[in-house]
């Protein structure tokens, strides 16, 4: 359906050099398949996180707006797009010059790689082209049956609470996994005898619907949740922070809504390890689009054009964090660090600064070192554990704060303590605040309570109850949250007529 | 077949206009935030949808940046300025402030269309116009020192083409008398219409920060939906608690005081300064007055109907009152307006402002009537 075709000729024999120049560093990715398209199909494709199919929803003819009207206008341009899957597909822009292409082809090399090797990325479905595409066709048959209003009113509540995932459950352990696997064998088995649940229901929400039906069996006389046993529902509840899940499992919804839900959380925990991999990620192909092209790719006549460009690439920004430059600079530092020794006990309590300065040990553990990181660690890490006063000096980094006299944001401090403190906040549940359940039977009368996890910065209360206005429309019983708001805890409620606060 | 996400596309703009999808239109966001640029050009955010979220909402907390400078240095820019033009599958990108530049033309053509207003027909009594003589246009006749050499050759060159004359070898064109060609006029009548603005807002203790951004803003896109409508335009500014004083248009927006409020007090001074300075036979009036709604006593109210009904809405296109909603206000002002006026008089326009998404709603109401 989509307007993109293989790549061939000189583009190929590129690609070729280019793998080639992978291989020599010991970049371990899968087989890359490089597409060519134009600059409507690339909008198309950023639009929609990537995937040629989607479902149908106007949020993604809202990006498809922006983007199309900032290429018309020359604000912006996308010059690449690569997904995590296997073989995994990226997407050149037509237009671009060879020097581009060289360069987003290294570049997307070491996406590849580190979508490969990085562990957050291991539970990731990389066959998440036809499951999306698979999602589409299922949301597009419930809006022919349901009505596309009545579905995309209900979709629009989903995202809403689409952030309701919780990172630790990226690692199922291994008996999870296991258990799944065993419900899917009888599944099959029960799909060739024709049996029970043969439908086109999502895998996802098959194996909740069979863990609810037990549950249904062993404590629950009927589809309404959470009937008995109150004690113990208050122990096995309280902390869980996939709300997702927990509206799945025991939520009063109709089937397709259930289903709906059941497809967007597997998108969610699919775009998760990309949100929470920022700054390494593109750290990481920076590092290696540098590295391919300055030492072999480049022409003699491509070095100014290439500074340029990756000049560009890696501008620094006052505003915010760019995380091209934060990662690469930062992978850097630590190649530099490990070649010349300066890690460990003896370094760090070296109190000779002229000695700390030219400190060389000639361990040479640099490149062993890198490879190492984009394997276990997550932005927070990264940051944690690599950032140094002496990087932050070196890159310039500052905190900025509002000032209400001037009503401008200003260069507050230029302190490591604070500058470390402020990304990690940024970086913390991706960004997102922290909210879990509290109670799934609070006051005794099945409402739910939320908590907020405050951690220094207060919520929009407009959206939070715009927001949990949505959980109730799922929940269909009244939603509760507390937080706290200038310094006072807050509970806001909604019981199906009015938004209340009390403190 | 075009791809589907065109279909998306498509609902995404009939969602943006308010045509379907009404519990939508609050978390549209399009154009409030106007920022000027220079040269008469704009930034403005393109439309966009927020759907709501469990989301940190203090911004002030600020965040971590990179560059030199020293502390207490602004931290200028666009969130986003610089990001780079590689971008990976499925990022969350978190705010996508794309601004396109424009001129106010062009934007009082984008707000008339979006809101769809009426163009305004001045008021029928003195109407000056004057006849303006443009050249654009091309004659056979006139004399030689309006002869338009370009045209004239060119239309030589045809002939000779025409009748076999012309050498490309020697390409040499003489014009004869009837390839003359001429620049001529149209004549056009235009309207002398002018237009005067008077801005009030009450500036007693109850109106804060939030309030004020309301009224720049909606007065901001008042001023230009008018000057694309009349040719001649002035603006006054009047502020008031206990008593009114014009001021200049930076004082307007800035000045916070305190204290009580008497309405009547700057609806005295807008009646002076349209006696002074303003013939309402010749000038287009528009008086908009902005407050929270709280008048000092029911007897300053009397008296401001008072004055209304006497003076300024006899001389003026309409009068509107924007209520800005403030934690403060009673807003009982606006129940004594609609009391006394209610909705069939269509010179007092009387509108609503509850928070920044209700601007270009309350935008509608004061100049959907084309007055």
């Amino acid at each position: 359906m989509l307007r993109t075709k293989s790549i061939s000729g000189d583009l190929l024999k590129l690609q070729k050099e280019i793998q080639g120049y992978a291989d020599e560093y010991g970049l371990d990715y899968f087989p890359q398949i490089f597409e060519m398209c134009d600059y409507d199909t690339i909008n198309i494709l950023a639009a929609q996180g990537g995937f040629p199919i989607r479902y149908p929803h106007w949020k993604f003819g809202m990006d498809y707006d922006q983007l199309s009207k900032g290429y018309r206008y020359g604000i912006q341009k996308i010059y690449e797009m690569v997904i995590n899957t296997d073989p995994c597909y990226a997407y050149l822009l037509e237009v671009n010059n060879w020097l581009d292409q060289k360069l987003v082809m290294a570049h997307v090399y070491g996406h590849n790689d580190f979508f490969k090797n990085n562990m957050w990325f291991a539970n990731t479905n990389r066959n998440m082209m036809d499951v999306m595409a698979n999602h589409g066709s299922k949301i597009r048959r419930y809006m022919e049956r349901y009505g596309t209003e009545k579905v995309e009113l209900f979709i629009d509540k989903v995202l809403s609470i689409e952030n309701l995932i919780d990172i630790n459950n990226l690692f199922e352990t291994s008996d999870v996994l296991q258990s799944r696997k065993d419900k899917l064998k009888k599944f099959n088995q029960e799909k060739a005898t024709g049996g029970y649940m043969v439908d086109d229901r999502s895998q996802a929400l098959k194996s909740f619907m069979r863990t609810k039906d037990k549950q249904d069996q062993a404590e629950f006389d009927g589809p309404e949740p959470l009937k008995s046993s109150v004690g113990a529902e208050k122990v096995s509840y309280k902390g869980q922070r996939d709300i997702l899940k927990f509206l799945i499992e025991h939520a009063p919804m109709e089937d397709w809504e259930l289903d709906v839900l059941a497809c967007l959380r597997e998108e969610a925990y699919y775009f998760l390890p990309q949100r929470m991999t920022k700054i390494m990620n593109e750290g990481w192909a920076s590092y290696w689009h540098s590295k391919i092209l300055n030492y072999k790719a480049l022409d003699s006549s491509e070095f100014i054009d290439f500074a340029s460009k990756h000049a560009g690439v890696m501008a620094m920004s006052k505003k915010n964090i760019n995380p091209y430059k934060i990662g690469i600079e930062l992978f850097r530092d630590i190649e530099f660090r490990w070649n010349t020794g300066r890690f460990g006990k003896e370094y760090n309590e070296c109190t000779n600064m002229h000695a700390k300065e030219n400190w060389d040990t000639k361990a040479g553990l640099g490149r062993q070192k890198i490879f190492e990181i984009r394997k276990t660690h997550n932005d927070i890490s990264f940051i944690n554990e690599f950032l140094t006063p002496e990087f932050c000096n070196r890159q310039q980094l500052f905190t900025y704060k509002y000032n209400p006299r001037t009503s401008r944001m200003e260069i507050d401090k230029r302190d490591f303590e604070d500058i470390k403190h402020k990304l990690l906040t940024q970086l913390t549940n991706f960004g997102s605040p922290i909210i879990q359940i509290e109670d799934a039977n609070y006051k005794n009368r099945k409402e739910l309570l939320l908590k907020h996890i405050h951690a220094g910065v207060d919520l929009d209360m407009q959206f939070a109850g715009e927001t949990i206005k949505n959980i109730y429309h799922m929940w269909k019983r009244p939603v509760n949250l507390t937080t706290s708001y200038e310094d006072k805890e807050v509970v806001f409620t909604f019981d199906g007529k009015e938004l209340k606060t009390s403190s | 077949m075009d791809h589907p996400i065109k279909k998306d596309h498509a609902r995404f703009r009939k969602i943006v206009k308010g045509k379907i999808r009404d519990n939508l239109r609050k978390y549209v966001s399009q154009g409030q935030q106007i920022i000027p640029k220079g040269n008469d050009q704009f930034k403005i955010p393109m439309p966009s949808i927020d759907i709501p979220r469990f989301r940190f909402g203090d911004k002030s907390e600020g965040g971590a940046g990179q560059g030199d400078g020293q502390p207490g240095d602004p931290v200028d820019g666009q969130p986003g300025d610089g990001e780079p033009g590689q971008g990976e599958a499925g990022e969350g990108e978190g705010n996508k402030e794309l601004e396109v530049e424009m001129g106010v033309d062009e934007l009082a053509t984008i707000l008339g269309e979006e809101l769809e207003l009426p163009k305004i027909e001045p008021k029928g009594k003195n109407q000056l116009s004057s006849t303006v003589d443009k050249y654009t246009s091309i004659g056979t006749t006139g004399p030689d020192s309006l002869r338009h050499l370009k045209r004239t050759y060119k239309q030589a060159l045809k002939r000779q083409i025409s009748m076999g004359i012309y050498d490309p070898q020697n390409p040499v064109v003489v014009p004869h008398r009837q390839d003359y060609r001429y620049r001529a006029a149209d004549t056009k009548i235009e309207m002398q219409n002018s237009a005067v603005v008077i801005y009030m807002m009450d500036v007693s203790g109850s109106m804060g920060e939030e309030q004020k951004e309301i009224v720049r803003t909606e007065s901001f896109w008042i001023n230009l939906w008018l000057k694309s409508q009349y040719k001649d335009i002035e603006i006054r500014y009047i502020i008031h608690d206990a008593t009114a004083k014009e001021v200049d248009e930076d004082t307007f927006f800035r000045t916070r005081e305190s204290g009580g409020t008497l309405i009547s007090s700057a609806l005295k001074l807008c009646k002076e300064i349209i006696e002074t300075d303003y013939n309402p036979n010749e000038w287009n009036i528009y008086p908009f007055h902005f407050s929270d709604g709280d008048n000092w006593s029911a007897d300053d109210t009397k008296s401001c109907l008072q004055l209304l009904d006497d003076f300024i809405l006899p001389n003026s296109n309409m009068f509107c009152y924007g209520q800005v909603e403030s934690r403060y206000g009673s807003g009982q002002f606006y129940k004594d307006l609609n009391q006394k006026y209610g909705s069939e008089h269509d010179e007092v326009i009387l509108s609503k402002i509850k928070n920044k998404e209700a601007i270009l709603d309350s935008i509608k109401e004061f100049l959907g009537k084309g007055k």
